[in-house]
């Protein structure tokens, strides 16, 4: 986040698109509630389903899934084209890439984007005229943006419209994506991606190779690039990744086109799997290793504010079970490279040497007071909002982006979208939720959401089961009838491994992100017999 | 700015500020027992009650708006008599139930009753008993216990936006019910400001007296909000989650996930020990074990093919300084940069 969440309450509207922010960050979704409900804050919430926020929400856009870029550029179009309401001094002064930009803009008239949307155009007027009448305002965007073909092209139409009405490096504005997991930014922020080391120092870069191998005691580092996720699993299907060690990671869940993912899995030499349960994943490894849960370690994560607090050790591990450093380390030292730290703290100071965004953040501070990165120095207080006063990268750079739809669309065989996600009640694979009775009272078995209009035509009633198939798969489930998603739109959670949803998703991955298009897949509808 | 005086002592706060609030800015402790740091003021129960000279009426003073001059009395026989009084129509209600209460020893009622020194009551009505119910499948409802302050129904509707429960009834019949059963999460806001035990945890098969549980401070595990709470440790298994009012972006609110999603922690379908894949069947095997295997096997893969065909899959649920650990493993040792985790998916 460009922001922290606190500031959605100093903003005078927020526009929240692809994040079902009440089921999925609960808490931030309060800052939201309180922002609408005791500060007038005007609420435009998008998103192909009626999800809870909309009954806070001033203008609902129910636009249909992978569409997004279609309807960013129509606001934008009103915005500029229309009406004028753009920041013209901004762009002027801290931007670069306008006149393509704008050119770009102009064949998305509110007519075409409403056919292409499905988004009235009144409604399209309104919420652009909100959005840039409004200043501040906040653009949140979670896994209903990025989960695309077009996911990269999505995100930096968001930072278009927030650099077109100057709400960027402001209290109160923003482009602020949610993140889904507790340490998800805290893992991209240490280097566990295979194109950069800490701090997003690029491997490519000699200088950071040389630095870090110096640090590290060894000769060199390896300069080239390494497999993205969705990448390792074809590498194997051909033989070229041979061995995998997955530390608290299912695959086997949460992967797109499951069916592929096992095949591969199974085709690999050795799979070591590290963590706190017999997962799906787990079960198919040749050697599996006890990990522990966050309340038997001691560290640190980084949420979605870019925020680093501490984590602390509760209770002693269970049975055999050993902290995920001390596994890594212990493996190293076998494997030849003693890898020594006396305890968290110690690792904490050896990544501040080698990662100016973490320099000054230690464990002292922390004990005070959470600290956003970038942090360079102990005296530095960090940095709560980015690209205050300029753009970090000097100036803000506008891209012309093309609206192109997603990979696999609806046709006769298979004429209804698929999009996944989460519920309130469990999270991810649900390797955590699911264990335990409380969360499962309450989401006991998964449920398809299926617009009533739609059941009436398959003679589908509340509660029966249907086998929903794609070209790659088919699960039987539970409907759930429900106006939640449009007519034409079923909406499946990825929780449940026994019907998992992935053995039907479609694994085209975003060309510059690598992230598969769980939003949108074609798939067939029945009721099971 | 506004100028008044509390108990002798002159006072500048800005205004609209609240008695209650410029009082405890001048470090005077008025006792309060329905208001609550997050919420509106609520009003209903009559502690917090102040003397305002030239007024013939003591007035509440978590509703009362300072005015320009005014001299508040916080400390008198009367105002005393008063509280106690509040007090004692409270306990004809509530049972003195302390030593079975899950609240007992950090109960706000139970603090004033003690602080108060209130040995018997006077007053008596009519109870019929009445049965503890389950609120949702995570929080059981003890109306008895119930002193119907409505911080429970005022967070659900102010800090939550829902507004699933209210109070139904009519005098000592009234209880707080849900009244819009798919509205409510059982986040348990509701029971995280209720100061007394007439909302308690109903998951922990586990109870610890709040004594003699371990509080430590943590972050949550779930998603990115990074919500800080307490894991209530007893006999090394975790029997709980609490939070601090007003503490951490959640400002002591959880959700679901985070205040009831603990139980995984102490699963009996935790992995406890290593094991090695042998004919298709896992075997326990030490770690000596283990991690040969997995060095003699990464080492072999290593040597025929090079060290891109070996990959690894770090985690978003693990600390930064195992996401560390793992990179430099994953770099250092065996050299490749093939390292990645589930941010994409």
């Amino acid at each position: 986040m460009t922001n922290p969440i606190k500031d959605v309450l100093q903003a005078k509207a927020i526009l929240a698109i692809g994040t079902n922010t009440t089921e999925n960050h609960p808490i931030f979704a309060n800052y939201v509630k309180e922002a609408v409900l005791k500060r007038g804050t005007k609420l435009i919430v998008a998103d192909p389903r009626r999800i809870n926020l909309v009954d806070y929400a001033d203008l609902w856009l129910q636009h249909r899934p992978g569409t997004d870029v279609a309807l960013i550029n129509g606001l934008m179009h009103i915005i500029l084209h229309k009406k004028g309401l753009h920041k013209k001094e901004h762009i002027e002064n801290c931007t670069v890439g306008f006149e393509e930009f704008a050119a770009n803009l102009e064949k998305y008239t509110p007519e075409y984007v409403a056919e292409i949307t499905g988004v009235p155009v009144d409604d399209l007027e309104a919420a652009a005229v909100m959005y840039a009448e409004s200043s501040p305002a906040s653009i949140l965007y979670a896994m209903g943006i990025t989960q695309h073909t077009s996911g990269t092209d999505n995100v930096k139409t968001l930072g278009n419209l927030a650099m077109l009405c100057g709400n960027i490096g402001v209290v109160g504005g923003g482009v602020n994506p949610l993140r889904g997991q507790n340490n998800v930014q805290g893992a991209c922020d240490l280097g566990a991606l295979p194109n950069v080391l800490t701090g997003y120092q690029k491997v490519a870069d000699e200088e950071v190779r040389q630095k870090f191998a110096k640090a590290w005691g060894l000769e060199e580092l390896s300069a080239v690039p390494g497999l993205r996720v969705t990448d390792m699993f074809p590498a194997a299907l051909e033989g070229k990744l041979r061995g995998l060690y997955v530390m608290g990671e299912n695959p086997l869940v949460s992967d797109p086109d499951l069916h592929h993912i096992e095949e591969a899995v199974k085709k690999l030499d050795f799979m070591v799997v590290q963590d706190i349960f017999l997962t799906e994943t787990a079960q198919l490894a040749d050697v599996v290793l006890p990990g522990v849960s966050f309340a038997e370690k001691d560290g640190t994560f980084t949420n979605s504010e870019r925020k680093v607090q501490r984590v602390r050790k509760a209770i002693e591990p269970v049975g055999e079970a050993r902290e995920d450093s001390w596994i890594i380390c212990q493996l190293a030292a076998v494997m030849g490279y003693p890898m020594e730290y006396a305890d968290a703290r110690a690792v904490m100071e050896e990544i501040r040497k080698l990662t100016p965004s973490y320099a000054g953040i230690s464990y002292e501070r922390l004990e005070k007071k959470a600290i956003a990165w970038p942090c360079p120095a102990e005296d530095h207080p960090g940095t709560p909002i980015l690209h205050v006063g300029e753009y970090a990268c000097g100036k803000g750079v506008f891209f012309p982006i093309e609206y192109r739809p997603p990979a696999e669309n609806p046709d006769a065989e298979y004429p209804f979208i698929l999009s996944t996600g989460r519920v309130l009640q469990h999270f991810h694979t649900g390797t955590m939720t699911r264990k335990g009775k409380g969360l499962n009272q309450l989401y006991p078995e998964l449920l398809a959401e299926v617009n009533p209009a739609d059941a009436e035509k398959l003679g589908i009633e509340d509660g029966d089961f249907i086998n929903i198939a794609s070209r790659r798969g088919s699960i039987k489930v539970k409907a759930w009838l429900t106006d939640r998603p449009a007519a034409g739109v079923v909406f499946v959670p990825f929780h449940f491994g026994e019907t998992a949803v992935n053995l039907l998703t479609n694994a085209a991955l975003c060309p510059d992100a690598g992230i598969p298009e769980y939003k949108v897949c074609a798939v067939k509808v029945e009721k099971a017999s | 700015m506004v100028t008044l005086t509390i108990d002798g002592k002159e006072v500048k706060v800005p205004q609209g500020t609240t008695i209650l609030a410029a009082a405890r800015t001048a470090g005077i402790r008025i006792p309060t027992l329905c208001y609550h740091g997050r919420l509106d003021p609520i009003g209903s129960c009559r502690m917090c009650v102040v003397e305002i000279e030239g007024v013939a009426h003591p007035m509440a003073a978590c509703t009362t708006p300072v005015e320009e001059g005014i001299v508040v009395t916080t400390n008198s026989e009367r105002l005393h008599r008063i509280r106690e009084d509040s007090l004692k129509l409270i306990l004809v209600n509530h049972p003195l139930d302390c030593p079975i209460c899950d609240k007992g020893g950090e109960c706000l009622l139970q603090d004033l009753v003690y602080e108060f020194g209130i040995d018997k009551v006077e007053y008596q009505a009519p109870k019929p008993a009445r049965e503890a119910v389950y609120a949702t499948p995570l929080i059981r409802y003890w109306p008895d216990r119930c002193i119907m302050c409505l911080r429970c129904v005022t967070a659900c509707r102010e800090i939550k936006g829902i507004g699933a429960i209210e109070i139904k009834g009519e005098g000592y019949g009234s209880q707080v019910v849900v009244i819009d059963e798919e509205k409510c999460q059982s986040c348990g806001e509701c029971l995280s400001v209720c100061p007394t035990g007439a909302l308690t945890e109903n998951l922990s098969r586990f109870k610890g007296r709040p004594w003699l549980v371990k509080r430590v401070p943590t972050t949550c595990t779930y998603c990115g909000c990074g919500c800080q709470l307490e894991l209530n440790v007893q006999n090394n298994r975790v029997v709980g989650v609490t939070t601090q009012e007003g503490k951490g972006v959640n400002r002591g609110s959880l959700c679901v996930k985070g205040r009831f999603g603990y139980e995984f922690i102490g699963s009996d379908e935790r992995l406890t020990t290593p094991l090695i894949k042998k004919d298709g069947e896992f075997k326990e095997a030490s770690w000596e074990e283990a991690l040969n295997l997995v060095a003699e096997r990464f080492g072999a893969i290593k040597e025929e093919s090079g060290p891109d065909a070996i990959a690894g899959l770090s985690s978003a649920r693990c600390t930064n300084e195992e996401n560390y650990l793992f990179q430099k493993f994953m770099r250092g040792v065996i050299g490749t940069n093939n390292v990645d985790h589930c941010a994409r998916l």
